[in-house]
């Protein structure tokens, strides 16, 4: 057994920790731990992605306790690739984030950085449903830290709804972690996917409730419409770098559907046949339109990107809601091209506020910003991937959605949705760029002999006072399209990756054998049991007893 | 007992829905407290409702109850007090901030009052 699986969960751990306790007062030797931890990460990540690639299914067993009594933790084809994926955002993210000075404006980034890290690892990671909820706790603690850091009123309130809405949600995952647990009397996923296939039709009420409230559960995480509304605001209000990385915390939402919906609840179980399949979809499609519709709709840069990320989450659901090997395949494979594209989205439109002063990121013409003559560019490139324009993975993404969308009932209306609501997408972002980046020069050209318009904060300095080129944002941005364009080069591989883990998704007699047959510890030996005669004995059994036991 | 049990998670859920509705954040707190509490009933009875049984294997003892529900509401009982500390400070910061504490967005700047 390898202890290289719980590596990404122990190692942002402790580094939060030490980066708290030590190193709180000293901003360079925090970026430096930080950023070593995400190499680290990334590095750790790939072995277990490469250990995964040959549909091995890596297996931890916490404490040595066998499962299901056990917590476990499964890194098969899908969880390390989204560890991977995971780890290499965050480190353009941490990249971004010290270069823009992000982490000064407020306390502890690094360290809830780190917790955050810790707590999206955990999830991609763990085999136990409700470790899964424990995790998505981490996660999101760490999310309401980060989401109100450096402060400010809007983004308090912004922080408060967000917090509110989550908290909800996560009394509804304890409900729906009751009601599984009551119907079947494990939390274990692989013993779970045993017991429910045994559960008989005609005696499921229970655990169909306890289906369709998880289902909402993840729902909420993954901003699915009708469940989207805490999106826009948090997204929009918070830091930049904070932001781009919620960009995956969405996907761990659409990964836990993936992951329950085809391993507990796959769909062509008997005890819940038809009971998401049939609206699912039709949900995805209004998300998809609703964000579509909001990012033509809005007034501001951030906010346009927000509804995109819900048009993303909508795109993505759709794939998901065909429960079809080609529709999580090509689920997939949009995975991680919306989570680069909406990340590095959220660090462009940074850019633009930090260089339009007063202006903000309304979407009304201002001056020119410096470094303009970069960052458009970068934002058109970065615009024609989140819409979902040839030459860029949006378009290869969204070809293998309608592909696998094709022997479907709803076959006309997807299509439909799927094409009109990318139309509508591309007005908005090129409406949005070109008021962002072309009518402030033709304003320039018009108005050089009125002054700035002198409003109440920021007008002094509308271009950046040294005129300084954000070289380590710029960077951090063009990584994240490059790996845009190798994910568009690269399709091929990709998708038969893509295939391949879908298609260990779809036999999950592998993953349940590699969780429920390896033996724990041998309790015969342990000191505790092994021997009444001793273990009665005060002096000796109190002194071998203390350590098994500590370890609850 | 089950009777008592399960109509008492039911008034704390919708007394808690019935205040998670409501518009400023005090009342919503208090909406959010009262349904982790339901929760924790709820989970707590998932395992069975047992009366004057150990939750841990002993010698000599044949009725058992069901010891993990207790580890989850243990679990969800740190958490959720976590949490709600959390947005105390959180909604309080909002609310001493602009003097107001409604939890919807904010009027634009622009829009009429």
């Amino acid at each position: 057994m390898t202890h290289w699986i719980i590596a990404p969960i122990v190692l942002p751990a402790m580094l939060a920790a030490f980066i708290v306790l030590v190193v709180r007062f000293h901003q360079s030797l925090a970026r430096a731990f930080s950023l070593a931890g995400v190499v680290m990460l990334m590095i750790i990540a790939s072995g277990l992605a490469w250990q995964a690639s040959d549909g091995t299914i890596g297996m931890y067993q916490l404490g040595n306790w066998a499962a299901p009594f056990g917590i476990v933790l499964v890194a098969d084809r899908l969880s390390t690739m989204m560890v991977l994926l995971t780890s290499v955002l965050a480190l353009f993210v941490l990249l971004y984030a010290i270069g823009s000075g992000w982490d000064k404006r407020g306390q502890h980034f690094h360290a809830l950085f780190q917790f955050q890290m810790m707590g999206i690892m955990g999830a991609f990671l763990t085999g136990d449903i409700f470790n899964l909820f424990v995790f998505f706790e981490v996660l999101l603690i760490a999310s309401y830290g980060l989401m109100i850091h450096s402060g400010g009123t809007r983004r308090l309130r912004a922080g408060t709804q967000y917090v509110l809405y989550n908290l909800l949600g996560s009394t509804l995952f304890l409900f729906a972690l009751g009601a599984i647990y009551a119907e079947t009397g494990t939390l274990n996923m692989a013993d779970l996917a045993v017991r429910v296939a045994e559960i008989a039709p005609d005696n499921s009420t229970g655990i169909r409730v306890a289906a369709v409230l998880l289902l909402m559960v993840f729902a909420i995480k993954a901003a699915i419409a009708p469940l989207h509304f805490w999106l826009p605001s948090s997204y929009a209000e918070a830091p930049a770098p904070v932001a781009a990385l919620f960009g995956i915390m969405t996907k761990v939402g659409a990964y836990a559907i993936i992951r329950i919906y085809t391993l507990v609840f796959p769909p062509d179980l008997e005890a819940t046949a038809g009971l998401f399949g049939m609206w699912l979809l039709p949900v995805a499609l209004v998300g998809l339109a609703v964000g579509m519709v909001g990012v033509l709709g809005t007034n501001k840069l951030d906010r346009l990107i927000a509804f995109a990320v819900i048009g993303s989450m909508g795109m993505l659901t759709t794939a998901v809601a065909l429960f079809t090997p080609a529709g999580i395949s090509a689920a997939l494979y949009y995975v991680i091209h919306s989570t680069l594209a909406t990340a590095a989205l959220f660090l462009i439109a940074d850019l633009v506020r930090s260089g339009r002063g007063a202006a903000g990121l309304d979407l009304r013409a201002a001056p020119p910003i410096a470094g303009g003559a970069i960052i458009a560019p970068l934002f058109f490139v970065a615009a024609i991937a989140m819409t979902g324009l040839p030459p860029l993975s949006g378009f290869v993404g969204k070809l293998l959605i309608l592909d696998a969308s094709f022997g479907t009932p709803l076959v006309w209306v997807t299509w439909a949705v799927i094409l009109g609501s990318s139309l509508i997408a591309v007005v908005g972002f090129s409406r949005a760029g070109s008021v962002v980046f072309w009518k402030s020069h033709q304003l320039a050209a018009e108005a050089v002999d009125e002054t700035t318009p002198e409003d109440a904060q920021g007008a002094l300095e509308p271009h950046d006072p040294k005129g300084h080129i954000p070289v380590l944002e710029v960077v951090a941005i063009a990584g994240l399209l490059a790996l845009l364009v190798v994910h568009t080069v690269l399709a091929g591989p990709v998708t038969r990756y893509m295939d391949a883990t879908t298609a260990q998704l779809f036999t999950p007699e592998p993953y349940i054998r590699a969780v429920l047959d390896v033996p724990g510890k041998d309790l015969s030996k342990d000191p505790h049991h092994a021997d009444e005669g001793h273990a009665e004995d005060p002096t000796e059994g109190g002194h071998d007893a203390a350590e098994p036991e500590g370890g609850h | 007992m089950e009777f008592l049990f399960a109509s008492s998670v039911g008034l704390l859920t919708a007394a808690g829905l019935y205040l998670v509705f409501r518009l400023r954040t005090f009342p919503v707190i208090l909406g959010t407290s009262l349904l982790t509490y339901a929760v924790n009933l709820f989970l707590f009875a998932s395992g069975r409702l047992t009366i004057g049984a150990p939750p841990i294997l002993m010698d000599g003892v044949t009725h058992y109850t069901d010891p993990l529900p207790q580890a989850l509401v243990l679990t969800a009982i740190v958490i959720s007090f976590g949490m709600t500390a959390v947005v105390v400070v959180i909604a309080l910061g909002a609310y001493l901030g602009a003097d107001d504490d409604h939890v919807n967005d904010p009027k634009e700047e622009g829009a009429d009052t």
